[in-house]
């Protein structure tokens, strides 16, 4: 399944990963693998474990088993706010705004993790909406605008592995072609990323790889080059 | 002059009584406010620790002769401290279950702190004298103001304009309202989320510790002053709404005013009356004057 990966650029590495909510055992040995630069999708249908793989990644499952290694280290017994230090940045589904908080305070939240992050006024210029409304409620922002919003938070940390939860949901395609020129922009800088997404039209393109996960395992994995081929298979799996 | 034919020396006296009151309900419903914004846990052990907080400043005194002003710095850190252990140790295996759970346990050890100072120092109240520097009073012209009472509303003011101010305005206050929110995404970001609510526990017992010392030259220093005080601030806490922090400052003072001035309109009535706005308040915005619905 990964024999494409150089062992040298390897980044995080995901072997038999089960996850729980409580009682409820959602991922059923999950595993692949991501190396340094890299694009790759999680694919699927809703309750699928797309969202839980990103969580049990960042510790936020109740109870995981297997093994998680990123960047050379075991990360599946770290304690849950350590996670992110290592350099993962993580916009969840529906974004995740703080509504208590400023668009500058939602935007200043998360503690720098390295110091290569970009600074504000970098991300001011990326975002020019978020400039002009920095003092508003951060829920008063529109969708794209939050969207935009919970991408610059986690730039700015200086975190280069992006866990993306379905970040095109419930906008408009004029801002969904705009996160696709940022994800574009993104790869150009070395960023690897992690996205789960519906809107398969939308990721296709960006991604080096993509992982079709079915109750809770991946099903499937296609290489880009083999995209093309499979694209009937596909449409059966996520239903489309 | 006369209002209502009842002399303005008796509505100024009763107006600063009510502004004590509330003093005290405020900065106890802040501390209240803090903890089950961030815990999820309401804390029936506050009155205890209020009590703890004037216990300990009188303790000092008789035992140790620690004056007024060093108690008022050292016993709120003291009783933090306190607070520290019991949610390291107790409270924290609670936030996944039923507020009734949290609600069971801080009862249980308001009822365990109590009857331990009973236990030592008995049921009748201990005198505490005003320090040197703050006897006496000052003559308004229109009515007599002792400088402790005073002294009592601005150090309450001050004390809940610094928390509010800290909460608001600060990155610290940042943190604390996110993971208010959404501890779950704090963690998420590479916030200590555990050491913060570790924090906001011991902040909001040594706010109730701070009012017991303001309180100990006021009231009679024993081990049930906390309890007789702890169910109007927690109606005071129900109006104002849950988890609210001006809220709960502004109500506090708002219904120490209130309840002060009945006792001139219709004394019977003034023990009653927070109780009755917390009725009509909770019929008409169940959420609290302040608060968000859920």
């Amino acid at each position: 399944m990964t024999s494409a990966v150089k062992p040298h650029s390897e980044l995080l590495r995901v072997t038999d990963l089960h996850a729980y909510y409580g009682e409820s055992h959602i991922l059923h040995g999950l595993d692949f693998s991501l190396n340094r630069g890299e694009l790759i999708t999680l694919l699927g249908r809703n309750g699928a474990g797309r969202t839980t793989t990103l969580k049990a990644i960042l510790g936020l499952v109740s109870r995981r088993t297997g093994s998680i290694i990123f960047n050379g280290q075991e990360i599946l017994n770290l304690a849950t706010h350590k996670i992110p230090h290592l350099g993962l940045g993580y916009v969840p589904e529906e974004r995740g705004i703080f509504a208590s908080l400023s668009v500058e305070e939602n935007l200043l939240l998360p503690p720098q993790i390295r110091s290569d992050g970009m600074s504000v006024e970098e991300l001011y210029e990326m975002f020019p909406n978020l400039a002009e409304r920095r003092k508003s409620q951060g829920t008063r922002l529109s969708g794209g605008e939050q969207q935009m919003l919970a991408l610059a938070r986690i730039l700015r940390t200086g975190a280069y592995v992006l866990l993306l939860d379905e970040i095109t949901e419930g906008l408009a395609p004029v801002i969904v072609e705009k996160l696709g020129e940022v994800l574009t922009e993104l790869k150009k800088r070395n960023y690897t990323i992690i996205l789960v997404e519906q809107n398969f039209r939308f990721a296709a393109p960006l991604a080096d790889r993509h992982y079709v996960i079915e109750h809770g395992h991946i099903e499937k994995v296609i290489e880009q080059a083999d995209l093309a081929a499979n694209m009937s298979m596909l449409h059966e799996y996520l239903g489309v | 002059m006369d209002i209502f034919s009842i002399p303005s020396q008796v509505w100024f006296g009763q107006l600063l009584i009510g502004l004590i009151n509330g003093a005290f309900y405020a900065v106890l419903s802040l501390g209240l406010a803090l903890i089950f914004g961030l815990l999820n846990i309401i804390n029936f052990a506050h009155g205890a620790q209020y009590m703890m907080g004037a216990f300990l400043a009188w303790i000092g005194l008789t035992y140790l002769g620690i004056n007024y002003w060093v108690a008022l710095v050292l016993v709120p850190i003291v009783v933090g401290i306190t607070g520290v252990i019991i949610e390291r140790t107790m409270l924290k295996h609670l936030y996944k279950m039923d507020h009734l759970y949290g609600l069971l346990l801080t009862f249980g050890l308001a009822l365990v702190i109590e009857g331990l100072f009973r236990h030592f120092y008995g049921v009748s109240g201990q005198p505490y004298s005003i320090p040197d520097s703050l006897k006496g009073g000052t003559n308004l012209g229109f009515m007599f103001l002792p400088n402790y009472r005073a002294w009592v509303v601005v150090a309450s003011l001050v004390v809940c304009f610094f928390t509010w101010y800290m909460i608001e305005r600060t990155r610290i206050g940042a943190y604390l309202r996110a993971g208010t929110e959404n501890p779950e995404l704090c963690q998420a970001f590479g916030i200590n989320v555990p050491l913060m609510i570790t924090l906001a526990y011991g902040y909001g017992v040594a706010l109730a510790a701070f009012a017991g010392v303001l309180a100990a030259p006021i009231f009679q220093v024993q081990p049930l002053m906390g309890s007789n005080l702890i169910i109007v601030v927690f109606a005071v806490v129900v109006i104002g709404g849950m988890g609210s922090i001006m809220g709960a400052i502004a109500t506090g003072l708002a219904l120490g005013i209130v309840e002060g001035l009945t006792k001139v309109i219709y004394p019977p009535a003034s023990s009653t009356i927070i109780f009755m706005i917390m009725v009509v308040v909770l019929l008409i915005r169940p959420a609290g004057l302040f608060g968000r619905e859920q």
